[in-house]
Formats: structure tokens, C-alpha cells, sequence
């Protein structure tokens, strides 16, 4: 390490080599740079370096930094740090495609420049202009990078830097994406490599990714999820070549009561989701807002509506979830806002912020978001757990809020999509098979057009580390599995977010393959997590607290089911009477109206009413014990609603608790039980009988992660590590900036006497 | 605990019940039936009464008073409804509507409470039903306003350790080695003849004779000199902690202080003795007019004054006042953070916590420091039994806790009754303020940041909150030694440390791992400190009470599901005397005290 005050630094510095275009450098020249460069995955290649830069080390405030090499290459930004990288070597939590001084293009979020002491963000315009003396790259996982670009040759500076901001900022095609090259060179027809690649036809890792999810690409998986759930739907198999229309799944279920409607590119059509086991079922329908009087079209949704209906005892409530939650454009502006006071840039920063913590986060708005979306869930949750009713939400697209609400209330109602495969399996179902637009809202390709983008999808995560903060044993999967999840979106190697819709990826798998393949390209998913993680990291993905279901309890205890019985024994001739007013839409009543009035005024209530409502719902399912492979409810008080710390405070090195936080426990309770395992087996060698005795306790888990034994990990574990250093507190500073208590107790003496 | 139980009650029922069923009149007997009186505990009074709950509807019930707890059951519905409250909790009763108020329960009882709670009750109108109740609880919950001794004068319970043992001086600064070569102990105190408010044990500098402590004494507020607190056994720097010098607005100054300063500063050879003022610039500049003041630089060359911004006691009152509002009954919901922000109250937990962490700091980087703010018993205490906390191992054990409580707060004359003002009717007495409370808090955020750190649970914590208002035990009362002497406090009443050692499993934290050498430094910073939710909003019953944390209770069943299987092992071992299995035996017997000794081996290597 280095300080910036030692001057001689510049000169002893060799220059760098730098390539202007990827075609002049598909070979290195000079041999000796090779190790200045990072492991290239297979298809990466460099696009420009410039050495010596110095990259300020972020866990100290005193400007200091370490020189290295910087590059920019088709996959990612690299920093290559002159001294031999030690650290890396340690981590058991390592990423194989990257490592904590790469960033991927599709993860740099805003590049700053900084000149004359002043910041300003970079846009495309100005890149042109002179070069910064210092970058500061933002990324979308939270982590800051700052480079001083001072020490080397300014030209050199200037094309890395350009090149940079040209690649990590400028709209670019899909097929520039780095997914694509990567796959090319992957591809066992295309030359020989190391790393796997899966294909279709690659059966053996097709087997291994079934384990790992449904995929919900085949109507098999489609029929498996029907006889699961017992759901009463009829399996439709005629857009498999997108001929009904481009915005549906390949497969996908609908009510049984209906028959060929596809009319209208199958707006309005209403796709199940899932079904509960009284046989009320949750679809969800993308519904254009009416604003023409287009009486054909509006006796079409009334048919969908009657259609859902009948699916269970002819009772439905609708929910326009564009009408009820915030809209995609609030999501984005809020998301930005909150993310913002975590991109700390210096321990000054830092403090001040910390002051006025609480009302920042109050005043991005997120937290409530989360709260509205959670209690959106409670609500359909509710009318499907208590009231028996389908459940028909509905917005213009259909596959945004809807697959949010959608699989929370799925997640609250079913076990199995707790587990991580279950999980995964529900992440296919709703939002991959199910059409989200991870293309336009993570906006990875850096379209100008700022109307599509919306972090959709990290909102539900959000909501889902919420629900297991609060309620951890009842999940298989870990708070470092989301952390993991929600960085992926913006690794640009899987198919899982990489496109618009299901249409979309088959059209351009089959317009990037050679003509000369009989099947299109099929990049890895996510969910093979093996591309990025080694087997000892991600048992970091399971939870040690997750209570598995205790085998021989076949039956489900369900506190109602008695209740549903009873109700399932009314006469069917009864419509389900509303429980109560300004919730969700009680078609019911209306059916035979066939609801002559505009759309608008569908759902209008009280805004206070549906929390009450579901307050009590709530509340009497606080009273009942917790079982936590039955119904799961999140509790939406203000203290409960909680910021997802590990993803937000990981990479601030103020807020690192040395030897503390849930790590410490962890870390005991993983000691513990891995001796318990061992003791177990040894029992079990000596006594096989013990084995198989019948008051022979649960099974253990036997993924555990390694936590170590380097005594004591800092509460950002596994993300940063201790860097030895020293045990220095933090000391706060700027302590009394809102402290003015302006009243004159402040000035009164302790003592009245 | 001994205890007698309580004879069924029976009161003839009211007119308006009569139509109730066999049933109902059982349920009508029952209320009193299961509530064990404490020995010394008399019932003093019983009525029927509505609970007017914020959670639920009115709950119909019964009342009964004793002389030291109000309890209530309800007798209108089959799940159950108790309030079971130390009298000592009240902190004021006020009567509300008056005979012309109309509408249901409107005429009746409010109750406010020290822990957090408001309680309204409704009672009838008719004879004087109130007026009874009310000036019976008003001369229960206040007994030193009415010449009546406090219960814990009466309770006649007894426990098989004598917690009053918990704590002795000597044996207490033995432990830190002293005195040696540069502390000595002085007994100048032994008749509070020195100083009324300080303990009769104090260590001081080896070199200042009595005579400089009496002089010093002139210079100090209250007489309370800096006296040694805690010494660092390996690089012998110490925490003192005093009140604030007598400078006034002259800007006074006194040689005999200068110098004794001097003594503590070169006791280890620090270069610079650092002062930490607890209070805020302004405030201790203000203090001046008033006859206090701080330690100037002309005067005091080889000191360094840091101001550690810590408002005083009237704003901390308010502040908790806030809090309440914001908390009880309902959780403010559409601004909760902003909401809580406002109240500050996090705010000062952070800025107590970072004057702890800079004490801490810098007495392990090996200077000596002098605590005080303006009188050393308040802002004082926290900052030192906090730092100690940070420092000493030991204190986060549940029996070093005790002796910390003991040292720091009960011993130095943190003013327990005029803060918390116990059997004291005079509920607005501006001498009242949350300091200990907002110490506990401190220590909870702690073992928040440190899970494994402390031998102690959360469940400790909410207790001593409990009965430092019950009036239960004698450990918190009365300001300072001297009086608690006067009162024989000793002698007379129980201490708490008695009944909580008498069960300790139920206060052990099963994480805990002992470490003896390291220093604690919590993070000061908005970001992790969070709202106590288990202990401000616990009477609410939507926020989650879980008894265990998931992690705790898996925990615990691996520790059981452990112990069984080492049995197990143990049992076939002694059948099996095979020489061969010895080598399992060695590597995993149990070692209840130190699970975590054997597990080296089972552990994949990093």
C-alpha cells in the first residue's frame, strides 16, 4: 500500500498497454503485461488498460490506495492490483466469474468524475471532454470504486476512461451483451474449452438444473404444478410457437370454464398462478385501462372474469394492482433515492448522513413500498385462506406487480416455494416463464428511455428478505442466497435476466446460433449456481435454522380446514357474500350485471378499511401457534419493516462490527451442530441400530457452510473479511448536527436545587 | 420463594350479574386464586372494575390491591385478561370524568406508568366506588408521600444467597490488582465525612495524602474528588471519574487540584491526562454562572478536555416522553422512522455509546482518563460502567454486570429516588429522568452488536428495568451509601442480585463465548442502533413476543440432542471396553462449561 503524498510514485511506474479496439487485440504482444491481466472467462477479451492507477482502499480515510493496472474488457472492469492479490486466496465466499475488484459492464451503475474537487456525473456527452482526475464507479451491488487517474500517462488515462464510460454507459444491442460471446466460445461445436456449457442437449447438466428448478418450459412441469396444487385448469399448449400472441408463455394454464378466446394478443386472459387447497385459485391478467368505450372488448374481460369465477363456487374478487400500488416510475424514483444512502464515498459523507438516517430512508419511500406490496399479498392471501374466493389481480402489462403479489401471497400460503428449490421453481413460474421484462427494467442495455426501467424484481426479493428476516425458520434458503440472487440479475452470463419475455429469448437464441446447429443456443440459468459458486460456497445459500418438516407428519395441520369443509358443503346455488366493503373487488354480486359501469370505478373504497381488515387477519393468525410450514403473515408495524442490512451496509467499511453481529451466532450455531453431526456418526458406526429407531431424531442439514476458523469475522461476513485490521473504533463524528434542541432544557443545570 | 397462597375470594356478586350461570359465578371466584402473594405481601382491596384496554374492547374484571402490586383479572370472556403491576410502576393516578360525564366508561381511573404503559379503568358511578380505589392506590403506589415505608421494607422473602455480598469495594479493586505501587486505598470516606454522596472505599493516586483530598474536595462539586475507578492491568492506565471543578464565572483556579490532577496523570506516565467533559461545550461554559465550570488549558497544562455532547437529564426526559407517544398504545405507523427520529432518543443512545467507545479507546491505547460532567453521577456513570463494559470482560459476565451496577451507579450515588422517585407522589419533580434506563439500553444495543459477548440475556436486562420501579428489592434505592446506611437498606430489605441469583439459568445467554483479553467496540452509528422493541413496545400485543429466538431455541435443542448423544456414547463405551475407542472419547467428551474446546478437529480446514 502506498500513500498518495509519495511522489516518486509516478515515475516508477512503467507505462501500460492499451488497445483502442477488441479486433487489435485478440492477441497479446508483449508477454511480459500478461499478468496484469485478469483470467479471461472464455469469449472475454480486453478492450483497454492503463497502468499505474491507484485505487483508493475504502476501509480507511486517509487517501490511501494501491497501484495497479485497470482494465476494461467486454465483461467486466478490472483493477489488478500490482501487489500479489493475498486475500482472494483466503476467501471461501468467492465468485468464479469475478472478483471484488471486477465489476461487471452490467453492473456499473453512475461513473463520476471528479475534477478540480468538484463531482460530476458522467453521461455520454461528457466523456469527450478532458479527463477527470479521479473516477468513482457506483455499482448496482452497493460497492464504490474510486481510481485516481493522475499517475499515468494522460493520454493513457484518457482511453481508459473513455473506454470505461463508453462501455459501461452507452445504449448498447443485446447481442453486444457479453452473454453471447461467452456462449460462443463456451460451446463445445465452437473450439474446445474448460467451462461447461449447457445446452439442451447436454442432458446430464439438464438433470442437475431440474434438481435445482422447475423451469416451467414444458407443459410437463405445467401439469406437475396442476396436480400439486389440485388445481381444477386447463393446460393451454397452442402458443408454443407464439402464434396466440408474443406477451404470453409458451405454456401456461387458465380457467377451465374457458374456451377459445384468444382474442386481443390474450389481454385480459386471466393465467393461474396457483390454487389453494379448497379449490379457490389466484390468476392474475394484464387489463388495459379502459379508456375507449369498446363495448366487444369490454364483454370479453366480463367472460374472463365470469370464466375465473367459476373456477370455484362462482366467487371472485378482482384487484387493478396499477390502482392500488405505487406505479412502476414511483418504484424507480424511489429505489434511486433509497439506494443513495449507501454509495458512501468517504467516512465525512458517511457521519453525515448518519444523522439525519431514519427520515432519509423514510423520505425515499422504499421501506413503504415494501410495506404496500406485502400488505397487497396479506390481502390476497387473506381472500384465499379465509374468504375462499379466486382471486383475479390485474394491471396493463400483467407481469410486473402481479408477479410480485403473486408469489409473495404464494410464499406465505405454500411451504414449498420456502425451500430453495421450491423457490426457484416459483422465480421460473411467475416471472421468467411468466414474461417479466428483466431486459427493460434492469435496463441493461442503457436505454435513454428511462419509462421501462424499474427494479420490479429486486422489490419482491426485498419483500422475500423481509418475510424470512422475520419468520427465518420457516425458509431453506439463507439472507446471503437473496444478497447472491439480487447481484446476479446484473452478471450479463444468464439466460434467467436477460430477456423480455419468453418470445423474445427463443427468437434471439435462434437468431445468435449458426445456421449450422439443428437447436438454438441455451445459456446457463442462474439457478446452475456452480458457474459462479464452488460447492463449499454455496452451502452459504442454505439456512441452518430452517426447520424441515418432520417426515413422518404426512398430513399438513391446517387450523381451518374444517372450516373450508364447511363451507365447501354450503349449497353451490350460494354466492359468497362479501365480508366486508372497499377491498378487493366482489365481482360476485355483480356478475349478472356484467358490470356496466366503466372500469375505473371497479374498485374504490375507504383507504383505511383493507388495512383494518386485514389487521384482524393479521391478528388472529398471531394468536394461533406458529407453524411454520402452514400460513406465514409478515408483521407490517413500523419497527418490523427493517432495511436488508447485509445487502445494503456490506461494502461499508464504517459499519463493519468486528467479532459481532448474527455471524457470531452463526458461526456457534454451525460449531455446534457439525459436532453434533459428527457425534451422530460415530453413534451410528458403533451402533447401527440407533439409526433406525424410531424416536430417532429429525435429520440434520447437511449442507453447512465452512465459516471458518480465523476467529472473528466482521458482521458483513461473508462479503468482506476482516483485513487485519486494527481494533480501532469508530468514533463518530459530527455528533451534534441535529441535536439542536433548541428549547432551554438544554441549558437547564441538573439539578433544581 | 416461599409463599402463601391466597384464600379463594368471595364477594357476593352484583345486582346486574345475577343472571349468570353456575359457570360464570365459578369464574367470578377464580380471579384472586392465581396470583401468589409475595411473604409481607397483604391484600389491602378488591373491586369490580372495567379495564378499559387499548388493544381489545373494555374488559369487565375485578381489581385487587395489595401492598404491593395492583392485579387484575377479567371475568366476562374465556380468554384470559391480567394486569399484574408493582405499585411501585405508577408513577401518577389521576381520576377522570367527573359525576356529570356522560357516556360508557367515562367515569374512571387513569394510571400512568414509569415502565412505558398508560392503564385506564371505568368504574360505576354509584358509592363512591372511585373515590375508595383511588386513595387507596394513590397511598400504595406513594407510600413515602403518606409516612409509609416502601414494600421492600415489608417483604419478608428469602433467598439462599445474600446478593448485598455481591459487591465488596476491596475484593472488587483486588481483582484489578490494587492497590499496588501507584493506587492506594483510602478509608477518609469512612463516615461520609469527606464527601456524603461517594462510597466510604476510595483508591487514589499513592502519592496524595488525606490532607490533598480535603483540599481537592474544596475545588470539586459536592466534594467528589476524581477517584480511581478502573485500573488496565496491563498498561496501568486508569478511569477517574469526579464532578465538575468549582471555576465559576472568575475562572477560580486551585493548586491542590492542578497537582492531585497530576498525581493521576503520572501514575502510569501519561503524557496528557484527557478530561472527558460529558456535557456539551455550551453547557459547561454555562455551569460557570452557577459556580462550576470545566478545567481550563492555562490552568491544567497536562490535561486535555474533550466535550462529549451529552444533553442533560431534563432532555433525556423528554425525549423517553416522546418516545412514549410515538410507542404507546399504538405503533405511529405512516412515519415511523422519521417519527422515531424525531424523539432523539436513538440519538442519544449514540452519542453516550461514541463518548464510551473514546474513553475505551483511549484508556487501552494507555492513557489515563477523568471522567465527569457536572456533578459525576448521572452522565458520569454511564460513560464509565460503559466503557468498562468495553474494557473488562469480566462486566459482561452476569455476576460482573452485578458488581459493575453496584460500583458504578449504586455505590458512587447515582441518584436512584430522585431520579426514578420511588413511593414518591410528586410525578413532575424535574429530578426525575431515564439515565439508567437509557444505560440499560446502552447495553442491550450492545449485546445487540455482540450476540456472544455476554454471559447475560435480554431477559436480565428487562428485569432490573422492572424492579428498579417495583420497590421490590433494596438495590435501588435511595440516592447514595450514606443514606441507603441510614435506612439500613442492608439489613432491612432483600437485594435483587438475591433473587436473580437464585435462578440464574433463566438469565444466561446459551451464545455466550468467553473472551477474556478483548475490547468491545460497538458501532456508534444510526445504522445499527435500533429501537428496543422487546422492552418499549412489549405491552403491545401485535409486536411478536417470542419467548426464544428461532436461533436460540435451535440452539438449545442441539445442545440437548448433543448431551444425548455423548451419553449414549458414554453408555456403549462403558459396555465396550475396547481399548480401540478410547480416541473418540478424548476428542469429544463433554464439556458443558466449554463446548466449543473439542470442535477444532471436526471443523474443515479454512
Amino acid at each position: 500500500m502506498l500513500s498518495l503524498g509519495s511522489g516518486g510514485a509516478k515515475s516508477s511506474k512503467p507505462s501500460f498497454v492499451s488497445y483502442v479496439t477488441p479486433e487489435e487485440i485478440k492477441l497479446e504482444k508483449d508477454p511480459q503485461k500478461k499478468e496484469k491481466h485478469p483470467d479471461l472467462l472464455p469469449g472475454e477479451v480486453v478492450f483497454c488498460s492503463a497502468n499505474p492507477i491507484l485505487k483508493y482502499t475504502q476501509d480507511d480515510l486517509s487517501q490511501r490506495g494501491v497501484f495497479g493496472t485497470l482494465l476494461c474488457t467486454n465483461f467486466r472492469v478490472a483493477f489488478i492490483s500490482d501487489d500479489a492479490p493475498q486475500e482472494e486466496m483466503s476467501k471461501t465466499f468467492k465468485n468464479k466469474l469475478y472478483g471484488e475488484n471486477d465489476i461487471p459492464l452490467m453492473c456499473v451503475d453512475h461513473i463520476y468524475g471528479v475534477y478540480d474537487e468538484k463531482r460530476k456525473l458522467i453521461t455520454g456527452g461528457l466523456v469527450k471532454n478532458k479527463c477527470p482526475s479521479k473516477m468513482i464507479i457506483h455499482c448496482k451491488d452497493l460497492r464504490v470504486f474510486q481510481f485516481c487517474l493522475t499517475f499515468s500517462k494522460e493520454e493513457d488515462a484518457k482511453r481508459i476512461f473513455q473506454g470505461i464510460a463508453h462501455h459501461c454507459l452507452e445504449e448498447k444491442s443485446l447481442k453486444c451483451v457479453f452473454a453471447f460471446s461467452y456462449l460462443r466460445s463456451t460451446n463445445p461445436d465452437h473450439g474446445k474449452s474448460s467451462r461447461k456449457c449447457i445446452t439442451r442437449l447436454d442432458s446430464k447438466s439438464e438433470m442437475l438444473r431440474k434438481r435445482e428448478a422447475i423451469m416451467f418450459d414444458s407443459p410437463e412441469d405445467w401439469t406437475q404444478e396442476m396436480k400439486r396444487t389440485k388445481a381444477q385448469c386447463r393446460l393451454v399448449t397452442e402458443n408454443e410457437n407464439f402464434e396466440l400472441s408474443q406477451r404470453l408463455p409458451q405454456y401456461f394454464v387458465i380457467p377451465s370454464a374457458l374456451g377459445d378466446l384468444f382474442n386481443y394478443q390474450g389481454k385480459g386472459l386471466p393465467i393461474w398462478c396457483w390454487s389453494h387447497h379448497s379449490g379457490c385459485a389466484l390468476f392474475k391478467a394484464s387489463f388495459p385501462s379502459m379508456t375507449q368505450e369498446d363495448g366487444d372488448f369490454q364483454s370479453h374481460l366480463d367472460t374472463m372474469i365470469t370464466a375465473v369465477a367459476r373456477n370455484y363456487l362462482y366467487s371472485v374478487k378482482t384487484e387493478d394492482l396499477s390502482e392500488s400500488l405505487p406505479t412502476l416510475q414511483d418504484i424507480q424514483q424511489s429505489y434511486n433515492k433509497f439506494k443513495q444512502y449507501f454509495l458512501i464515498d468517504n467516512t465525512t459523507d458517511f457521519w453525515l448522513s448518519d444523522v439525519k438516517w431514519f427520515s432519509s430512508l423514510e423520505s425515499s419511500g422504499w421501506l413503504d413500498i415494501i410495506r404496500q406490496c406485502l400488505q397487497k399479498a396479506v390481502e390476497v392471501v387473506e381472500c384465499l385462506e379465509k374468504d375462499n374466493t379466486n382471486v383475479l389481480i390485474t394491471e396493463e402489462e400483467g407481469t410486473d406487480l402481479c408477479c410480485v403479489i403473486s408469489s409473495l401471497a404464494q410464499i406465505m400460503l405454500d411451504p414449498y416455494y420456502r425451500t430453495l428449490m421450491g423457490f426457484q421453481s416459483l422465480v421460473q413460474k411467475e416471472w421468467v416463464a411468466g414474461c417479466h421484462a428483466f431486459l427493460d427494467r434492469c435496463n441493461h442495455l442503457h436505454q435513454k428511455d428511462k419509462e421501462c426501467h424499474s427494479p420490479v424484481f429486486l422489490l419482491f426479493l426485498e419483500c422475500v428478505w423481509q418475510l424470512v428476516q422475520q419468520h427465518s425458520p420457516a425458509f431453506q434458503f439463507s439472507e446471503t442466497y437473496l444478497t447472491v440472487l439480487s447481484d446476479s440479475v446484473h452478471v450479463p452470463i444468464f439466460s434467467t435476466f436477460l430477456f423480455n419475455s419468453a418470445h423474445h429469448r427463443e427468437s434471439v437464441m435462434k437468431a445468435e446460433s449458426p445456421i449450422a446447429q439443428s437447436r438454438p443456443l441455451s445459456c446457463p440459468t442462474v439457478w446452475d449456481w456452480s458457474v459462479q459458486f464452488d460447492s463449499k460456497a454455496q452451502n452459504f445459500f442454505f439456512n441452518p435454522l430452517y426447520s424441515e418438516k418432520v417426515k413422518h407428519e404426512r398430513t399438513v395441520r391446517r387450523p381451518h380446514k374444517h372450516k373450508h369443509q364447511r363451507q365447501l358443503s354450503l349449497p353451490s346455488s350460494a354466492f359468497k357474500t362479501p365480508t366486508k366493503k372497499g377491498f378487493f373487488k366482489d365481482e360476485t354480486d355483480s356478475l349478472k350485471k356484467m358490470l356496466r359501469v366503466k372500469r375505473i370505478s371497479r374498485w374504490m373504497g375507504s383507504p383505511d378499511s383493507p388495512v383494518v381488515a386485514s389487521k384482524e387477519f393479521y391478528e388472529s393468525w398471531q394468536q394461533r401457534p406458529l407453524d411454520y410450514h402452514g400460513l406465514l403473515l409478515p408483521s407490517l408495524d413500523g419497527p418490523s419493516v427493517r432495511v436488508w442490512m447485509q445487502r445494503y451496509l456490506r461494502w461499508i467499511p464504517e459499519v463493519h462490527i468486528m467479532g459481532g453481529g448474527s455471524v457470531a451466532i452463526m458461526t456457534k450455531l454451525m460449531e455446534l451442530l457439525s459436532q453434533v453431526e459428527d457425534l451422530k456418526r460415530v453413534l451410528e458406526q458403533r451402533d447401527p441400530s440407533l439409526a433406525t429407531q424410531p424416536d430417532h431424531p429429525p435429520p440434520l442439514h447437511h449442507r453447512l457452510p465452512s465459516f471458518g476458523s480465523s476467529g472473528r469475522l466482521s458482521s458483513s461476513f461473508p462479503f468482506t473479511y476482516s483485513r487485519n485490521r486494527s481494533f480501532k473504533p469508530i468514533i463518530p463524528t459530527g455528533l451534534m448536527q441535529s441535536l439542536m434542541v433548541a428549547d432551554n432544557l438544554a441549558n437547564q443545570e441538573d439539578e433544581t436545587s | 420463594m416461599a409463599s402463601a397462597p391466597i384464600a379463594p375470594y368471595n364477594s357476593s356478586p352484583l345486582g346486574n350479574s345475577s343472571s349468570q350461570n353456575a359457570s360464570r359465578e365459578s369464574l367470578k371466584m377464580e380471579p384472586l386464586a392465581d396470583v401468589t402473594l409475595l411473604p409481607g405481601e397483604e391484600r389491602v382491596i378488591d373491586k369490580d372494575i372495567i379495564y378499559i384496554c387499548p388493544y381489545n374492547a373494555a374488559v369487565k374484571g375485578k381489581v385487587f390491591i395489595t401492598n404491593y402490586r395492583l392485579y387484575f383479572k377479567n371475568t366476562d370472556s374465556e380468554t384470559p385478561v391480567t394486569l399484574n403491576i408493582p405499585l411501585g410502576v405508577i408513577s401518577r393516578v389521576e381520576k377522570m370524568g367527573g359525576a356529570s360525564s356522560r357516556g360508557e366508561n367515562s367515569y374512571g381511573l387513569e394510571i400512568t406508568c414509569k415502565d412505558m404503559r398508560n392503564l385506564r379503568f371505568a368504574l360505576k358511578q354509584e358509592g363512591h366506588s372511585r373515590r375508595d380505589i383511588f386513595e387507596i392506590i394513590f397511598k400504595y403506589a406513594f407510600p413515602l408521600s403518606h409516612g409509609m415505608q416502601l414494600f421492600a421494607f415489608l417483604s419478608q422473602e428469602k433467598y439462599e444467597e445474600n446478593g448485598w455480598n455481591v459487591y465488596e469495594a476491596l475484593e472488587e479493586y483486588r481483582r484489578q490488582g490494587l492497590p499496588n505501587n501507584e493506587w492506594r486505598v483510602t478509608f477518609i470516606n469512612k463516615n461520609y465525612e469527606l464527601c456524603d454522596t461517594y462510597p466510604t472505599i476510595l483508591v487514589v493516586p499513592y502519592k496524595a495524602t488525606e490532607d490533598d483530598l480535603r483540599k481537592v474536595a474544596t475545588f470539586r462539586s459536592r466534594c467528589r474528588i476524581p477517584v480511581m475507578s478502573w485500573f488496565h492491568k496491563e498498561n496501568h492506565a486508569v478511569i477517574t471519574r469526579c464532578s465538575q471543578p468549582l471555576v465559576g464565572m472568575s475562572g477560580k483556579r486551585n493548586k491542590d487540584d492542578e497537582r492531585y490532577l497530576d498525581l493521576i496523570r503520572e501514575a502510569n506516565g501519561t503524557t496528557k491526562l484527557t478530561i472527558y467533559d460529558a456535557r456539551p461545550n455550551v453547557n459547561a461554559v454555562a455551569n460557570k454562572a452557577t459556580g462550576g465550570g470545566y478545567e481550563g488549558d492555562d490552568a491544567y497544562q497536562n490535561a486535555e478536555l474533550v466535550f462529549l455532547d451529552i444533553h442533560n437529564i431534563h432532555v433525556m426526559r423528554e425525549s423517553l416522553k416522546k418516545l412514549k407517544d410515538i410507542v404507546y398504545p399504538n405503533v405511529e405507523e405512516s412515519h415511523w422512522l422519521s417519527s422515531l427520529e424525531s424523539t432523539h432518543w436513538l440519538e442519544h443512545i449514540k452519542l453516550v455509546l461514541s463518548g464510551a467507545i473514546q474513553v475505551a479507546d483511549k484508556v487501552s491505547s494507555g492513557s489515563s482518563v477523568m471522567v465527569h460532567c457536572s456533578d459525576g453521577w448521572d452522565r458520569t456513570a454511564q460513560l464509565t460502567s460503559l466503557s468498562m463494559l468495553m474494557l473488562d470482560s469480566y462486566y459482561r459476565t452476569l455476576r460482573g454486570f452485578q458488581v459493575l451496577m453496584e460500583k458504578e451507579w449504586i455505590s458512587f450515588g447515582h441518584k436512584f429516588a430522585s431520579r426514578i422517585g420511588h413511593g414518591d407522589k410528586n410525578h413532575a419533580d424535574q429530578d426525575r429522568s431515564p439515565i439508567f434506563l437509557q444505560f440499560i439500553d446502552c447495553v442491550w444495543q450492545m449485546t445487540k452488536q455482540f450476540p456472544t459477548a455476554f454471559e447475560f440475556n435480554e431477559r436480565l436486562l428487562v428485569v432490573i428495568l422492572d424492579h428498579l420501579y417495583s420497590c421490590r428489592f433494596g438495590t435501588f434505592l435511595y440516592n447514595c451509601e450514606s443514606v441507603r446506611d441510614s435506612n439500613n437498606v442492608r439489613t432491612k430489605t432483600v437485594s435483587l442480585w438475591s433473587y436473580i441469583n437464585s435462578d440464574t439459568s433463566l438469565y444466561i445467554n446459551p451464545f455466550y463465548t468467553p473472551e477474556s483479553s478483548r475490547v468491545l467496540y460497538p458501532v456508534a452509528s444510526m445504522r445499527h442502533l435500533e429501537l428496543w422493541v422487546t422492552y418499549y413496545i412489549r405491552w403491545n400485543p401485535r409486536i411478536q413476543h417470542q419467548q426464544q429466538s428461532p436461533v436460540e431455541q435451535r440452539y438449545k435443542e442441539l445442545l440437548a440432542l448433543r448431551d444425548q448423544y455423548l451419553k449414549k456414547l458414554e453408555e456403549l463405551q462403558l459396555s465396550d471396553s475396547a481399548p480401540s475407542s478410547t480416541h473418540l472419547t478424548n476428542s469429544s467428551t463433554p464439556n458443558a462449561a466449554t463446548p466449543n474446546q473439542h470442535i477444532t478437529h471436526l471443523q474443515t480446514p479454512f
